[in-house]
């Protein structure tokens, strides 16, 4: 009974579809299988990994734009510390992808003035740890110009690199940045998780006319992930501003960016044998935040879990909480909303330190289980 | 780097990845070895495949066997106390015309240890074409400029100093909250703005407003910008002068010090590859010059070949710090080299030494995509600005002593009036009508209303987003309820 029933369902969009007009795309093709059994190429989605969205996102807008322009550490030559950009500097040379001296301060500040000068520069950081070292280009030059200059000079530069925890770098080499540079004006931040966001953000990146920086996780460059055929188009964007829902649930909202991503979802697999159905929603862009649709989330479930890798104070939660306590969502909650964040230290070398110091998936249902008071 | 041979042995033909010095003198069609063009990348795209190693001579296989065969020969034969005969392979006798052959620094040998002393005592000399008097020292120096280009150098160093008396003085009254005046640099200014084209890139420190007037910046939107009035085009968002004009190519002023210099790189870098006619300049004053973005944006502009001028306005003092607690060294003219930049060093308060220098180093910046680096000395008469008493760090008499003696406006002036180009009576009638205009502009300045409050949210993004305009709608709404609490007359609607 259930096998036939089975069978009944997988005919049941070529059943449906017989009573409309032939489908197009990837379901003709699966119609065409049922009907005539003929084996046709496999499906348009494939498997990509973060690092070769990147490396297709880079080269992509570089061939689109001759006004990009790459630099950093390591960046040509080397193929990238990471990876990234590796062939980018055969194929387009050393006009266009240009490894720097070591000195944040100094190749960051070139940027900015090549962006002020009408160019669109990629900086890249080698990590966003780094980034310290230059940060009064990146708010007081990058961030806040476009409004002291009145609009009269505009900086189309993005900063990208890895982000947050890796494994085994300790404390100097594993700090999150989201909620530092969240904090300026004049700064779009986007922390993609999927090759699709890593992708459609990096390109998106490149096209905005703001400076944008962009939070990669070097733990995720390895990671593959499906990638459907429009995602694999030249044109495919991600909008800035914009969270995703990755996993529809109705007894709580678990809001993520990044790698914690992975974790809500696993977490999200484990909950739903025991009932609990997770809404988990990929922010994408920290500024600006999308929080309507944690909103409407959490009209629908009434409970908020946000789970972030960086430290508790002044984090992406926090922020989440207080714009929810402030919008109309707050009367929908059933219960305090609760931040599963990184442990309130630096980050221990120690493996095991350093396990326990970052969001594991038994924290998030913990976290959930709190909240939902089970 | 060269993978040696298998039996160890070299050949005798030089590595390549020689200390020859980076000559731009190269001649045409020589194929410099692999790390050289390394060393001085221009515009190179490796070949597909990656860089070519081809152009490292490498020894043939023939050749290392016979060396290893030599090498191996004469250790089976050897006797102690028979010399073996100069016909084996450097590697085991180094030859006494070896020369080093490390990758970081072209240079010999040295078998005596010395240190290099930093030359405090006579540091590297002070260029000038006139005297305190105003006569030219060597003819053939003289920029020979023609009477209205001086009289124009003349009019804007002594516009900028009224200009600078009466917003001074209007701090002190409280009608401007901070203001910076430019005494006894003027000559820095428009020397060196004079020898640049009118398109070349401007990122100035603060102490530039000259360079700026020169190019013909009216005297209202100066003024503007310091009261922050409708008028101003940088919408009063900024602190007094910190002017920027877009049309004239002078980058808005940004107040920490010395990011301006690799930014000034970085555009330098970007006017490179749109091959145009064009240098970047870049200002800055010897305490800036500490900052770690010097030290990266001179390091910069020669790795990335870029056509600067970097123009360091050496005046004594960074606020309350003399130079002889700012550095130990020869000035910062003596650091240039040590960046592979072309230095000089000139006396500030001379214009036309200024001009020479400047029209110079930009003429090869650009013909020739290398960064130059120009010291101009000179004294900062005034204090450091509005906030500042530099009564409490050095004497009056110091202060007297450069204004009455060796100030740059009194040193053109004797020059024209040696020249005859000008006399007691222009000097009297300009000194009125100069004063006039800047009093005109000032008063109308006072007057004018200050921008739209809600100018508060735009240009934070290149579009408004959509929080920003929610809160601006709020702001119009409050204002049209309660609009009578404000001083809203002061402001345009």
């Amino acid at each position: 009974m259930a096998a036939s029933a089975a069978a009944l369902r997988h005919l049941a969009p070529l059943g449906a579809r017989l009573a409309r007009l032939p489908p197009r795309g990837r379901a003709a093709g699966r119609l065409l299988q049922q009907r005539r059994g003929i084996r046709l190429s496999a499906p348009a989605a494939i498997q990509v990994t973060v690092r070769d969205a990147l490396n297709q996102a880079l080269d992509e807008e570089l061939e689109r734009d001759e006004r990009v322009f790459l630099l950093g550490e390591e960046v040509a030559q080397y193929d990238g510390a990471y990876k990234i950009s590796r062939g980018l500097w055969k194929k387009y040379g050393d006009k266009r992808v240009i490894d720097t001296p070591i000195s944040e301060m100094g190749f960051t500040g070139i940027a900015v003035g090549a962006a002020m000068a009408g160019l669109r520069p990629v900086c890249e950081f080698m990590t966003f740890n780094f980034s310290m070292q230059a940060i009064d280009q990146v708010i007081n030059s990058a961030a806040k110009t476009c409004y002291m200059s009145a609009g009269s000079i505009a900086v189309p530069i993005v900063f990208r690199g890895p982000n947050g925890a890796s494994a085994g770098v300790a404390a100097q080499h594993s700090q999150c940045f989201a909620a530092w540079y969240g904090h300026c004006p004049g700064l779009k931040v986007v922390s993609p998780w999927s090759s699709e966001d890593a992708k459609g953000l990096l390109k998106a990146s490149i096209r905005d006319d703001n400076p944008v920086v962009m939070l990669e996780n070097e733990l995720l460059y390895g990671v593959p992930f499906e990638m459907s055929e429009q995602a694999q188009s030249k044109d495919f964007l991600v909008p800035i501003g914009k969270a995703k829902i990755e996993r529809q649930g109705t007894h709580v909202t678990l809001v993520s960016h990044s790698r914690p991503v992975g974790h809500c979802l696993e977490a999200a697999a484990v909950l739903a044998k025991e009932g609990v159905e997770c809404e988990v929603i990929n922010l994408r862009t920290i500024r600006p935040m999308d929080i309507e649709t944690v909103e409407a989330s959490v009209v629908k479930t009434n409970h908020l879990v946000t789970v972030e890798g960086g430290w508790p104070q002044f984090g992406v939660g926090a922020e989440i909480c207080a714009r929810i306590m402030e919008g109309s969502a707050f009367n929908y909650l059933d219960a305090p909303a609760v931040r599963v964040t990184g442990a309130d230290v630096p980050m221990p070398y120690a493996k095991i330190l350093e396990d326990n110091c970052i969001p594991q998936v038994k924290d998030i249902i913990f976290a959930v289980k709190k909240t939902l008071n089970i | 780097m060269p993978a040696a041979s298998a039996s160890g042995a070299r050949s005798h033909a030089p590595l390549p990845f020689l200390t020859v010095p980076r000559s731009r003198a190269a001649p045409p069609g020589a194929t410099p070895p692999y790390a050289l063009t390394h060393a001085s990348r221009r515009f190179t795209t490796p070949p597909p495949g990656g860089p070519s190693p081809a152009a490292k001579p490498r020894p043939s296989a023939k050749m290392a066997a016979m060396a290893a065969w030599r090498a191996l020969r004469w250790r089976l034969l050897r006797t102690p106390g028979s010399g073996p005969a100069r016909r084996l392979s450097t590697a085991e006798f180094p030859s006494p015309e070896e020369k080093p052959q490390f990758p970081g620094a072209s240079a010999d040998f040295a078998d005596r240890l010395e240190f290099i002393q930093p030359n405090v005592i006579s540091g590297i000399p002070i260029y000038r074409v006139m005297d305190r008097q105003g006569h030219i020292v060597s003819p053939e120096e003289d920029p020979q400029l023609p009477k209205e280009l001086v009289l124009k150098l003349y009019k804007t160093m002594t516009l900028l100093n009224t200009m600078d008396r009466i917003l001074y003085e209007s701090q002190r009254q409280g009608r401007i909250s901070f203001y910076m005046t430019n005494y006894g640099e003027e000559g820095t200014h428009v020397g060196s703005a004079a020898a640049l084209d009118d398109t070349d890139l401007v990122f100035g420190q603060y102490r530039e407003a000259g360079v700026l007037m020169y190019r013909g910046y009216p005297l209202d939107l100066f003024m503007a910008q310091c009261y922050g009035n409708t008028s101003d085009p940088g919408k009063g968002r900024q602190m007094p002068v910190h002017y920027g004009c877009r049309d004239r190519h002078f980058v808005t002023i940004s107040s920490p010090l010395a990011t301006q210099i690799p930014q000034a790189v970085g555009a330098a870098y970007a006017i490179k590859r749109a091959d145009a006619n064009r240098a970047v300049i870049c200002y800055f004053g010897e305490g800036a010059a500490s900052e770690g973005d010097a030290h990266a944006g001179f390091n910069f502009a020669a790795t990335l070949e870029c056509p600067i001028v970097f123009f360091c306005r050496n005046n004594g003092y960074a606020i309350s710090t003399p130079t002889s607690e700012q550095y130990r060294g020869d000035g910062i003219a003596a650091r240039g080299p040590g960046y592979g930049l072309l230095s000089i060093r000139v006396d500030g308060n001379d214009v036309f030494a200024v001009y020479n220098a400047t029209k110079e180093a930009r003429r090869r910046a650009v013909a020739e995509n290398q960064p130059f680096l120009i010291e101009a000395m000179t004294y900062r008469i005034g204090h450091h600005s509005t906030s500042d008493d530099s009564s409490a760090y050095r004497s009056v008499d110091e202060v007297n002593y450069w204004d009455k003696q060796d100030h740059p406006i009194s040193r053109l002036r004797h020059y024209m009036l040696n020249r005859g180009w000008w006399d007691e009576e222009e000097e009297k009638g300009w000194r009125k009508s100069s004063r006039k205009m800047v009093m005109e502009a000032f008063e109308q300045a006072e007057r004018k209303l200050k921008p739209n409050p809600q100018l508060l949210f735009s240009d934070v993004y290149r579009e408004m987003p959509p929080h920003l305009r929610r809160q601006r709608a709020a702001l119009e709404r409050h204002l049209q309820h309660y609009g009578e609490h404000y001083p809203l007359e002061h402001f345009e609607k």
